[in-house]
């Protein structure tokens, strides 16, 4: 039984590790179909997760703080968006520089505000995010098997957990069902068909980012309010960059993002709790390789070694109209 | 567009719209200054006195500076190349590797002038080989070399870690650093140089590696403007079909590009680790290959223009740790915001007052701008 408690664990760490990628995933994944690239999702994850924690710590209510986390996060892709559409700037240079001003920002005004070595106040009660129990989890808990799956790894969970979950099946309907998805997906593919049909490639790469802003922001709400009670600094760490290593594992795609997302939260979780432990036949695995997988086996598949992942044809590219 | 092309005078392309996005960046960093509740104008007279306060801020700043020389080259050779170089922080890291092994190997046996010229090898050679495997598998397999070089800033990151921790950290120590270097591996300061004009230095770390990066922007120069292979790198970057067609071969400019970028990131590593530390420490690079990017952004890919981007930005983190003695609340972290800003400006929104500055330029003076003058207007 203590094994199958410990796979339970692991597992539900998995979930807990894997939200934030899976939403900054499905987040780059409407800008980047939309033929708009976005390394800026750590920035954009980071400042949603600072914004978020403040103003649910101001206000002391977990939605208002989730509000904020979106704003903030919209308005950073918003920048993203007119320097890379409007402007027709280098999509790369945005998108790291939108990094840097959040790494910055949430440190120094995060010091200022609250004067807390660039924390925010923990967080406690209906400022934060707390986990709910299904219905019926305590009834089922008892049966065996299905008790277990139901009440521990289903159950109990925070709402971000679901909405996360929720998004991939939604995302994949916008994606292959809806008018719009067609059309974000030509967007990027061949923006100049798109425009000879008469709808604005700017418009719909807009709509792109600002969905990209929306999903950032949940996830880095989920970060500060729902995982932990506040925001630490650089509290991201590197997760927006692994996000986009699964998006590109995922070859652009919500479903296998999703099982790119609970890989790479599985390699985190897993380096966390067998830390230092003697495998057979290998022996012990540093933890630095551990938690460089994620990149290593991302170059791997880059290097066209497990499959190919070829992004959206017009993605980096500025579109001009001819005139 | 309606409006008309007006040519600008080179002076505006290379000097004015440049500065203009400098001022805006700075603009907008004032009122992050005013959010903190400062006031911006005394804090950028702090921040000037602090970096050039003293003989020995003169020398701090010009320290950071060596580090940002070598790292904004870095970029720019690969933005010379159309590629875009987002690992030099990871090159320059690995390349304290090769640093550290010829300073730990010789340093007890050769004077400093003879590890050095060895060191340096070891760093461009390090930092070259980080880079080329990015280089190969996007000039061989197509991978795109922005993503590879994140990922492998991420991989060295975890790499150094793992050494300084373990193999390369002396028994019995707990500090994750290697052992202090003997004098056979400590470079000589510059100080002397500005005591020499009457001004006080006393230990700030400003060494040769100063006139090495010297040399390599005038290296970056001659490479880019005046050689056949600069020549070709160009006109890959500019246009990679028409290079292909020229008979250029694409493989050899991604991957000469790229071990040019990454030896010169590399070089980087000496100047803390053999100049100021005499020892490797964890996470010595500290942003200054990111830096470099906004240096390259800012100096629009020429050594005279990265010189002073990089000088600037030593100005930044020396006069900012000035004004977080005496603005607590504004510490180091304003630099990453101002980079971030300068990026954003300098780089992704480089082209957004350029219509602006063109009307301007139309209106004074419509002959000189190349637009044909209306004739006959009015008559």
């Amino acid at each position: 039984m203590a094994f199958v408690d410990a796979l339970a664990q692991l597992i539900d760490a998995t979930i807990r590790v894997s939200v934030p990628l899976l939403l900054a995933c499905l987040a780059g994944l409407y800008s980047e179909r939309s033929g708009i690239f976005d390394i800026g999702l750590e920035g954009k994850m980071l400042a949603g997760a600072f914004a978020g924690a403040s103003a649910a710590a101001v206000s002391g209510s977990a939605w208002v703080g989730l509000g904020m986390a979106i704003l903030i996060a919209v308005c950073l892709a918003l920048v993203h968006g007119f320097a890379s559409i409007t402007h027709r700037g280098n999509q790369i240079v945005s998108g790291v520089a939108i990094n840097f001003i959040a790494a910055g920002s949430t440190i120094i005004l995060g010091q200022a505000w609250f004067s807390q070595g660039g924390r925010t106040p923990p967080l406690s009660g209906p400022a934060r995010f707390e986990a709910i129990t299904l219905p019926g989890a305590d009834a089922l808990r008892d049966v065996p098997v299905i008790g277990l799956i139901y009440s521990e790894l289903i159950s109990g969970h925070s709402i971000l957990v679901y909405v996360a979950f929720l998004m991939v099946p939604l995302t994949w309907w916008v994606l292959f069902r809806t008018r719009f998805g067609l059309r974000l997906r030509a967007v990027g593919e061949n923006p100049a068909a798109v425009d000879t049909a008469g709808i604005s490639v700017t418009w719909l790469r807009y709509r792109a980012v600002i969905l990209t802003g929306v999903l950032t922001g949940v996830a880095g709400a989920y970060l500060s309010i729902a995982q932990n009670a506040g925001f630490v600094k650089d509290m991201t760490a590197g997760k927006g960059f692994i996000a986009l290593a699964a998006l590109i594992f995922a070859k652009w795609k919500p479903v296998p993002a999703m099982f790119a997302c609970l890989l790479f939260g599985f390699l985190d979780a897993a380096s966390i709790r067998f830390q230092g432990m003697a495998w057979p036949v290998i022996g012990k695995v540093p933890v630095q390789l551990v938690n460089a997988l994620p990149f290593i086996l991302t170059i791997i598949l880059l290097a066209g070694f497990i499959g190919k992942a070829i992004p959206p044809r017009a993605g980096g590219v500025p579109y001009v109209k001819e005139r | 567009m309606s409006a008309p092309f007006a040519r600008l005078p080179r002076w505006a392309d290379y000097g004015l719209i440049p500065v203009i996005n400098l001022i805006v960046a700075f603009l907008v960093a004032g009122i992050v200054v005013l959010l903190v509740g400062e006031n911006p104008i005394d804090a950028a007279g702090i921040l000037v006195k602090g970096a050039f306060g003293s003989g020995q801020n003169i020398a701090y700043t010009l320290y950071y500076a060596t580090s940002f020389i070598f790292t904004g080259l870095a970029v720019a050779v690969a933005f010379h190349c159309g590629l875009f170089n987002i690992g030099g922080e990871g090159q320059a890291y690995i390349a304290g590797l090769g640093v550290a092994v010829v300073c730990l190997t010789f340093d007890g046996v050769l004077p400093w002038w003879l590890t050095f010229p060895l060191a340096i090898a070891a760093a461009a050679a390090v930092g070259a080989a980080w880079a080329f495997i990015p280089a190969y598998l996007q000039a061989r397999r197509g991978s795109h070399i922005v993503i590879t070089t994140i990922m492998f800033n991420f991989i060295a990151a975890s790499a150094m870690v793992y050494l300084l921790v373990g193999p390369l950290k002396p028994a019995g120590s707990m500090a994750p650093q290697t052992r202090d270097f003997l004098a056979g591996a400590q470079l000589p300061k510059l100080g002397w140089v500005l005591e020499a004009m009457g001004m006080s230095v006393r230990s700030a770390p400003l060494n040769i590696s100063f006139l090495l990066a010297l040399l390599m922007a005038w290296a970056v120069w001659l490479l880019i403007w005046r050689t056949k292979l600069g020549y070709e790198m160009r006109t890959f970057g500019f246009s990679p079909k028409a290079a292909r067609y020229a008979g250029i071969s694409d493989v050899r400019m991604i991957i000469i590009g790229m071990l040019i970028s990454g030896g010169l990131a590399g070089m980087m590593a000496l100047n803390p680790i053999m100049g100021d530390q005499h020892h490797m420490t964890l996470d010595f690079v500290a942003g200054a290959g990111f830096v470099g990017i906004a240096v390259a952004l800012m100096g629009r890919s020429h050594p005279a223009g990265i010189v002073p981007a990089a000088v600037l930005f030593g100005v930044l983190y020396q006069g900012g740790a000035e004004l977080a003695f005496e603005m607590p609340n504004i510490s180091r972290d304003m630099i990453v915001i101002i980079q971030g800003l300068v990026i954003l400006f300098a780089g992704a929104l480089e082209h957004m007052f350029r219509p602006y500055v063109q009307t301007v330029f139309a209106s004074l003076s419509p002959r000189t701008m190349g637009v044909p003058a209306p004739k006959g207007e009015g008559a």
